[in-house]
């Protein structure tokens, strides 16, 4: 037997950088550093679990769609120990929302062949959370999404889902689209001989027409939906700052009673 | 007037809040027709038509709570063929983003979430959403389609504004992928007496500063003492002094109440992308350097194992 584990994974611009919009309101990726979205590397610590505790014959690949510093992120990927990687790109996919986006990695996953997809909870600049259950519903296969626990036997995936007003155990037969929480486990670290071996790891590049993809399904033009409008939010008006000298929490209560909390 | 679709987030009939804020967005832009599903569904219609429901479509069956998430898209779908609705407004819950992305791309209709305000607009209705940890406001629409629309709770207030109710029966027929994902089992968690974090109008934290398991008691008092949820901190959760389900920031639970009051939290960009845009922003912490107290509207510079018991004391007094 063998499990083909496709894992999406996203570069996107550092959260502690100074992010913005450029002139055409998309994301602004020049002047801020990228790297593997955290979210994701939860993903691939996962898939290289399960393909660790299989007796199957178990291939890793990651997948990105992004421009061609995205090459980074399926490097960190390959590094912490996945097969082999692919990389989408093209021009005509700047701009590309959600909808878009699991257009091109579902005929990706599709052109690649999968047994399994894992994915993050959500990347941590769009924050969507939605590309996982896009996926499922696009490769017409079940959806076993935000996983804090997940297990791969006989064909089968398990998992918990841990909601706001439930934990529930989920099941399901595989070809399976998941997604896993920063519950499920810390992502190991690259080790050095990781590194040196992820530089011999093929990676494939895909543009759209491999995909057989128009480019008006793509791209801010395909976008099926239009930000209007982006404006930095105000810096709030600095407030007031007293130290503690014993009347610290009494202080506190009257600002609270003054604004009729208490 | 165009009718819109509102999706009913409910317990066993019992309609939670964020729901009830939909109807009053909702109404800016249309008629509100609520569609209920599963265990309890016609409960719902009484507290539904009370904030402006003129139709409350149900449905129950047991797929609902034994298959994860697609009954429920199938059964959405069958109530935009049946309405055609202006948009369909779903709560913004992480089962709800994903109910309404699978609607959106059946319907091939464009997907906006979390939204923090909504307004009807010349072209559709025009969502504000808060972007990159909070420091950016965007305003956007559905360019395609019928809108879905996934809002944040505490995005609007509940307004009582009595309206039908009218319940009819939503014919559904499942689709074959909706048994594909089976509940096995389903553990509800325990109830704290708290209110629900994200639902609360104040929301009392604890991070690093709080330094163990055993003193979140005081963070707990401080809550309580307020009516108030409690939250924690990324460095708190890993820690394993608070349940993960109590986690604000990037990859917890984004609240947005009207007072937050931060004890013992630095405020990296992690937690403040999940609370920054609180009405009311107070904090205590030993470091005047913090970058928490670049976002407050009243800090405390101290120990807040003195500040806190103390203001959880004059609270207390206060409230007699």
């Amino acid at each position: 037997m063998s499990l083909r584990i496709v894992v999406t994974v996203k570069y996107v611009p550092d959260a502690t950088g100074d992010r913005h919009f450029a002139d055409d309101l998309t994301v602004d990726r020049d002047d801020v550093d990228g790297l593997l979205s955290e979210l994701d590397e939860y993903a691939v610590e996962q898939a290289l679990q399960i393909s660790e505790n299989s007796d199957d014959d178990v291939e890793v690949t990651v997948l990105t769609v992004g421009p061609e510093d995205a090459k980074d992120a399926l490097r960190k990927a390959l590094s912490m120990g996945a097969d082999k990687a692919i990389h989408v790109e093209d021009d005509d996919l700047h701009g590309t929302d959600a909808i878009g986006t699991s257009l091109v990695l579902a005929k990706a996953i599709e052109k690649a062949g999968f047994d399994l997809v894992v994915s993050g909870m959500a990347s941590t600049d769009g924050t969507m959370g939605v590309v996982p259950a896009l996926l499922a519903e696009r490769l017409g296969v079940p959806q076993v999404t935000l996983l804090s626990e997940v297990s791969v036997e006989d064909g089968t995936v398990k998992g918990r889902r841990d909601g706001d007003t439930a934990s529930e155990q989920l099941e399901a037969s595989l070809p399976a689209v998941v997604s896993v929480t920063d519950q499920s486990g810390e992502a190991r670290y690259p080790s050095f001989k990781g590194i040196m071996a992820a530089k011999k790891k093929p990676v494939e590049s895909w543009d759209l027409s491999d995909l057989e993809i128009d480019a008006d399904e793509v791209g801010l033009a395909g976008s099926w939906t239009k930000v209007e409008a982006a404006a930095q939010r105000p810096a709030r008006t600095a407030g007031t700052i007293v130290k503690d000298e014993g009347e610290g929490g009494k202080q506190l209560a009257e600002f609270l009673a003054s604004q009729k909390f208490i | 007037m165009a009718e819109v679709l509102v999706y009913v987030d409910h317990v066993d009939g019992a309609v939670r809040k964020p729901t009830l804020e939909l109807l009053t967005l909702a109404r800016r832009i249309g008629e509100p027709v609520a569609v209920a599903l599963g265990a309890g569904a016609a409960g719902t219609a009484a507290a539904l038509a009370e904030h402006g429901a003129v139709k409350v479509l149900t449905h129950e069956a047991s797929e609902y709570a034994d298959y994860l998430v697609v009954p429920k898209v199938d059964a959405l779908q069958a109530a935009v063929a049946a309405v055609s609705p202006a948009a369909v407004l779903v709560p913004s819950s992480a089962e709800g983003k994903e109910i309404a992305a699978r609607l959106a791309l059946r319907l091939g209709s464009g997907v906006i979430t979390d939204a923090v305000d909504l307004e009807a607009g010349d072209e559709g209705p025009v969502a504000t959403q808060s972007v990159f940890a909070a420091s950016f406001t965007t305003k956007s629409r559905v360019s395609q389609g019928t809108p879905v629309i996934t809002v944040k709770p505490n995005s609007a207030a509940v307004e009582a504004a009595p309206a039908a109710g009218a319940v009819e029966a939503l014919e559904v027929s499942f689709s074959e992928q909706a048994t594909g994902t089976k509940v096995t089992s389903r553990t509800p968690r325990e109830s704290t007496g708290r209110p629900e974090l994200t639902e609360a109008a104040i929301v009392v934290s604890g991070g690093r500063g709080v330094n163990g398991a055993e003193n979140f008691s005081i963070i707990e008092a401080l809550a309580d003492s307020l009516g108030a949820a409690v939250g924690a901190s990324r460095a708190a959760v890993d820690a394993g002094w608070y349940p993960h389900t109590n986690q604000v920031g990037q990859t917890g639970k984004s609240v947005s109440p009207q007072l937050y009051i931060a004890n013992g939290i630095s405020g990296a960009i992690q937690h403040r992308a999940g609370m920054q845009t609180s009405k009311t922003i107070v904090a205590v912490n030993k470091d005047a350097e913090a970058p928490i107290f670049d976002l407050v509207d009243y800090g405390v510079v101290g120990d807040l194992f003195d500040v806190v018991p103390a203001l959880t004391e004059e609270i207390k007094t206060r409230k007699g």
